[in-house]
């Protein structure tokens, strides 16, 4: 099992989530972030006050998955949040200790598997 | 704006006031068009809170200064080119330029030339604002700039003149078209325009994949509500008098509104049992457009009538309009363009003699009816095309829209450089000398 933590452009959200989605890829968690990677500052202005935002809004995908969907899962993310120019973001691929469901007590790999509504 | 009855109703005011003011000003008259121009003013920047509520939040600056831009851009074509082509005599479908840059504009009259231009200015703002609702969320802001102004000079202007013109020299008033305060030259014409944009701009990218909410509801009550206050001043100041008229134009615009809001409730609780204030506040604009080619022309009870009905085509279509493909982003088509039909219809069957207007269909004369269809018919035919040409001649000039990863990032940012709402932290000041190049 990996916990794939995926840093985002938020205007690409949209294209994730449906990449990730055909890729069957259930089960995540998202969160709106800020952060600072290599990006050009963008320049605001507000009266006589310039300003370059030093932190840009990111969106945070954290996604745990069996070992056999850790390739499937990067390969969506970086299919729809790729647009070329600096500041699309980073995928981070961590090892996952243990992994509990809480409805069933079910552990890993079982855990990590999506319920299908038929079963 | 009934210029024939006005000038009589001004020349009995002059004359029993004679010793009113220098100039012949007449003082009433001229005090409620001072505070009425500031009134329909007020309407714009109400309508940028209306439409910025709706928007979401990536967008709301843009989209509340394409309504700004315009009391800015066409307030300034409008007075130096725009008033003249409208009220100059010229012939039936335009006026000529012997009004132009406020030459022969003087301060005569019972009610002083030169307040005309600036009443008559921000009717061509507000109208030039209304067209944004249907294309914010994709459009540049330097082409909107550039419709805007050509289009409050080739196209309101013209419609303004047919409508408006002098008697004797304008096409549809002189057919016996009835149109009090705007709803043909204001509402039906921007919403055609804005749905010919949808037409040329093409949707949102995520149109029809993603729900598009309102950031910020409040602000839709708060702009519905100020626009309801800025209309009194759009009706009742077209009377052009301080009289019976106005008062009647006034008191309907009071109550078309609210039947119409009753109707639109009912039928949303009808519907599924609650009542949202987004439809509130959409019903009342919708009341508003409808009741405004009437204001001056029906009584009470039968601007009560035309609210009601106005109320059911445009809250059926604002229902299956997404299900269309058209993404007229804000309904401008489905509030403006439909209340302003059912307005200018409905006129030809509530006007009626007593209270000012002419015999209606109610009062035997089925022909007005006819007419007021010819002249709705007329200017979304001459609005399609007109705007149609400006915004291609606009697109051969300028990209007209953003590219997808910016419209996806928000038209604040891309042509604007703020942010509504932005957070303090992670802002560096730039210091005298460093030039802040780069922008994304």
């Amino acid at each position: 099992m990996k916990m794939i933590v995926a840093i985002i452009r938020p205007q690409v959200l949209n294209d994730v989530l449906e990449s990730l989605f055909k890729a069957e890829v259930r089960g995540l968690t998202i969160s709106r972030v800020q952060g600072h990677g290599g990006g050009t500052e963008r320049v605001e202005t507000y009266r006589g006050t310039t300003v370059k935002m030093g932190l840009y809004d990111k969106v945070k995908l954290e996604i745990g998955v069996s070992d056999s969907f850790v390739e499937p899962t990067i390969q969506a993310i970086l299919a729809a949040a790729r647009t070329g120019e600096v500041g699309d973001g980073k995928i981070f691929v961590l090892p996952v200790e243990r992994v509990i469901r809480i409805r069933t007590g079910e552990e890993n790999e079982a855990a990590v598997t999506p319920v299908r509504k038929n079963e | 704006m009934t210029h024939g009855r006005i000038r009589t109703t001004a020349l009995l005011a002059t004359f029993s006031f004679s010793f009113a003011a220098a100039g012949g000003s007449d003082t009433g008259t001229t005090a409620w068009m001072l505070v009425s121009t500031a009134l329909v003013l007020l309407m714009t920047p109400a309508l940028a809170f209306f439409y910025g509520g709706l928007v979401r939040q990536k967008n709301v600056l843009n989209t509340m200064m394409m309504s700004f831009g315009a009391l800015g851009f066409v307030t300034l074509a409008w007075a130096l080119l725009g008033y003249s082509l409208a009220y100059g005599s010229g012939n039936p479908f335009i006026g000529d330029l012997s009004l132009a840059l406020m030459r022969n504009v003087n301060l005569e009259g019972a009610m002083p030339q030169l307040l005309d231009v600036a009443f008559q200015g921000t009717f061509a703002v507000i109208a030039a604002a209304l067209i944004s609702g249907s294309l914010v969320g994709r459009m540049r802001f330097a082409p909107w700039l550039l419709f805007i102004t050509l289009w409050s000079l080739c196209d309101y202007a013209v419609l303004a003149h047919w409508v408006w013109g002098p008697a004797g020299s304008a096409f549809l008033k002189d057919l016996g078209a009835l149109d009090f305060a705007g709803g043909t030259v204001v509402h039906i014409n921007a919403a055609v325009a804005g749905v010919v944009g949808v037409l040329v701009l093409g949707p949102r990218k995520d149109f029809g994949r993603l729900a598009f909410l309102p950031h910020n509801i409040p602000f839709v009550l708060l702009g519905a509500g100020l626009l309801w206050f800025g209309w009194f001043g759009f009706n009742g100041g077209s009377a052009y008098a301080a009289d019976g008229a106005a008062a009647l134009a006034f008191v309907n615009t009071f109550l078309a509104p609210a039947a119409t809001m009753v109707v639109w409730l009912l039928l949303e609780m009808g519907r599924d049992g609650r009542a949202t204030a987004v439809g509130a506040a959409t019903a009342a604009v919708v009341g508003l457009v409808a009741i405004t080619p009437a204001a001056g022309f029906v009584g009470p009870l039968g601007a009560i009538w035309l609210g009601a009905l106005a109320a059911f085509p445009s809250y059926y279509f604002i229902l299956y309009r997404p299900k269309l493909g058209l993404d007229d982003s804000l309904d401008v088509f489905g509030a403006h363009g439909l209340g302003g039909i059912a307005g200018a219809l409905l006129t030809g069957v509530f006007t009626s003699k007593a209270w000012g207007g002419v015999p209606g269909l109610l009062e035997g004369n089925a022909g007005q009816f006819w007419v007021q269809l010819v002249a709705v018919l007329a200017a979304i035919a001459f609005s399609a095309l007109v705007s149609l040409l400006i915004f291609k001649l606009v697109g051969l000039i300028l990209p007209l829209r953003a590219g997808d990863l910016e419209e996806a990032g928000g038209i604040d940012a891309l042509c604007h450089g703020e942010e509504a709402y932005p957070v303090a932290e992670g802002a560096i000041l730039v210091l005298d000398g460093e030039r802040a190049g780069g922008a994304a």
